[in-house]
């Protein structure tokens, strides 16, 4: 039947078209989760990301909305509470994030009349993938791709060395604000690839792959974007061909590429 | 004289009401060479950060010439091994040109190093990797965190030696922390020894002398260094209060004479 076939070609290439606009954006902000060290507040921003969603379907806005702007303020909080010092980051982090997701479970647990996917949500339903999807993913990366380009000595200056960026007079504070709007648009898009507990996977597995073959901070990026690439069309290969979920069969090609990296170029790795 | 590059006015940091840097004074002009010494804790690393406006100050001034440009050296480059980066491109993210990064690296000696990984780098090499990345800004003032932690001794020299020239050629203020008690004697144009507020403050060859600095780097260590004698008007416990004064004396050049909390 010619007519099922082209509606399924149409599902999955609007899955591909949408997976790798969230590749291409999730490469370079991968790097940046590596390079900080902030794998685990990824993980946090993306838990916080359930909470968007209840809270989304509470005072009813469009669910991505509610994401970012949740994200946003988990980032904020966290920014300010680890300025104090009282509890160690990865504590703090910890309590957020998992008191998030709770939260948002909780949350979503009080409205019966409310239909979500609790799976889609937590690991993604990239088969599902709509065309307002397509335009969230691909606007969010053309933000976000123009505000990387435009800052991006700045961006790396203060990564390298904070003290250093501020001496010479990059606005370190505000950059690092723009790092965490960025994080919480490429959660907000990713959620539907992956869902919101492996878009940290897809964030940093790319990006560390990428580590091993890079000799330059741009090089490293691109290399990320393309490991993203493979990671989501070999994921979504799986998914058509063994039926698995596309979510986890994304992170799993992620990591069986990382794998490959990693035992060809152990010895020599710079 | 011309106006200075920085001047520190009352400087004060407290940490939860225990002050870091106390009441300090302190003027840089160009051509100056200040190294600023002091036990652990004295204060050192904090009263830089605050001339740079890395740390918020509690009380008193930092002010600093218009348009003054600093190259800082921070204390030991802890590189982020995940971050992929040569020295051309560190040396490129100071927004200088080719030429004038190839230079400050020619002239801080490591200009066969241009392709290598920072990552590579010995303690010694990184060092004049900060240094030549602070030079290639073309500072009014260079500051330096203990610049010659990780050198070894002969490299030590070479590099006081090196920061020396650097002034004369820029026309630079120069103000560093420095352990290194016998270089900095010989390297440095005055010295300020800080335990929370300045002890004591002078000429190479009189602070070695002040019972302050004895007080504070032990018989030893000021013998050898030391030469020639005067009177103090306090003294340090071990954790730096102030513990008495003896009898009103005479104090040389900046030496002290200051209240106390």
């Amino acid at each position: 039947m010619p007519i099922i076939d082209s509606l399924l070609n149409d599902f999955f290439w609007r899955a591909l078209i949408g997976g790798l606009g969230v590749a291409l954006i999730a490469g370079p902000l991968g790097c940046f989760v590596v390079w900080r060290r902030m794998a685990y507040f990824g993980d946090t921003l993306a838990h916080s990301a359930l909470l968007g969603i209840a809270l989304s379907f509470l005072i009813s806005v469009p669910l991505n909305v509610g994401v970012i702007i949740t994200c946003v303020v988990i980032a904020l909080v966290l920014v300010a509470f680890s300025k104090t010092r009282t509890l160690a980051t990865d504590t703090l982090l910890g309590i957020l994030a998992h008191s998030a997701l709770a939260i948002g479970l909780v949350t979503l647990s009080f409205m019966p009349d409310v239909r979500v996917d609790l799976t889609g949500l937590l690991f993604g339903d990239l088969l599902a993938m709509s065309r307002d999807d397509l335009l969230w993913i691909y606007g969010g990366a053309a933000v976000i791709l123009v505000l990387l380009v435009t800052l991006w000595q700045g961006l790396l200056m203060s990564t390298i060395h904070e003290e250093l960026a501020r001496v010479e007079g990059f606005p370190v504070e505000r950059l690092r604000l723009v790092l965490m709007l960025m994080f919480s648009l490429v959660i907000a898009v990713a959620m539907k690839i992956v869902g919101v507990l492996l878009i940290t996977a897809l964030l940093i597995i790319p990006a560390a792959s990428a580590r091993r073959l890079a000799r330059t901070p741009e090089h490293m990026v691109g290399l990320a974007v393309v490991f993203g690439f493979l990671a989501v069309g070999g994921g979504l290969a799986l998914s058509w061909y063994l039926d698995t979920p596309a979510g986890p069969s994304v992170v799993v090609t992620a990591f069986l590429a990382f794998l490959v990296t990693y035992s060809t170029t152990a010895r020599t790795a710079a | 004289m011309t106006d200075p590059l920085v001047t520190l006015d009352n400087l004060t940091v407290r940490f939860d009401d225990r002050p870091a840097v106390d009441q300090v004074n302190l003027s840089i002009h160009r051509g100056d060479i200040i190294t600023i010494i002091g036990p652990n804790g004295a204060g050192k690393t904090t009263l830089i950060k605050a001339l740079l406006g890395l740390q918020p100050i509690t009380g008193g001034k930092v002010q600093r010439a218009p348009d003054l440009v600093i190259g800082y050296v921070p204390q030991n480059l802890q590189m982020e091994g995940t971050l992929p980066l040569s020295v051309k491109r560190f040396m490129a993210l100071s927004g200088r040109n080719r030429a004038e990064c190839r230079k400050a690296l020619a002239r801080t000696g490591i200009e066969h190093l241009v392709n290598a990984s920072v990552h590579h780098l010995s303690g010694g090499e990184k060092q004049r990797l900060l240094l030549a990345r602070a030079l290639a800004r073309k500072p009014d003032l260079l500051v330096l965190d203990e610049p010659a932690q990780g050198v070894d001794i002969n490299g030590q020299a070479a590099l006081y030696e090196l920061i020396r020239e650097l002034r004369d050629e820029l026309r630079c203020g120069v103000i560093m922390i420095s352990h290194d008690l016998h270089l900095v004697m010989a390297a440095t144009d005055k010295v300020i020894c800080l335990n929370q507020h300045v002890c004591c403050s002078g000429f190479p060859a009189d602070i070695s002398h002040d019972p302050a600095f004895i007080e504070t780097f032990g018989q030893s260590v000021a013998e050898s260094v030391a030469v020639y004698h005067h009177h103090h008007n306090h003294r340090h416990n071990l954790h730096g209060d102030v513990v008495g004064h003896s009898s009103p004396v005479d104090s040389h050049g900046g030496s002290c004479d200051h209240a106390h909390h």
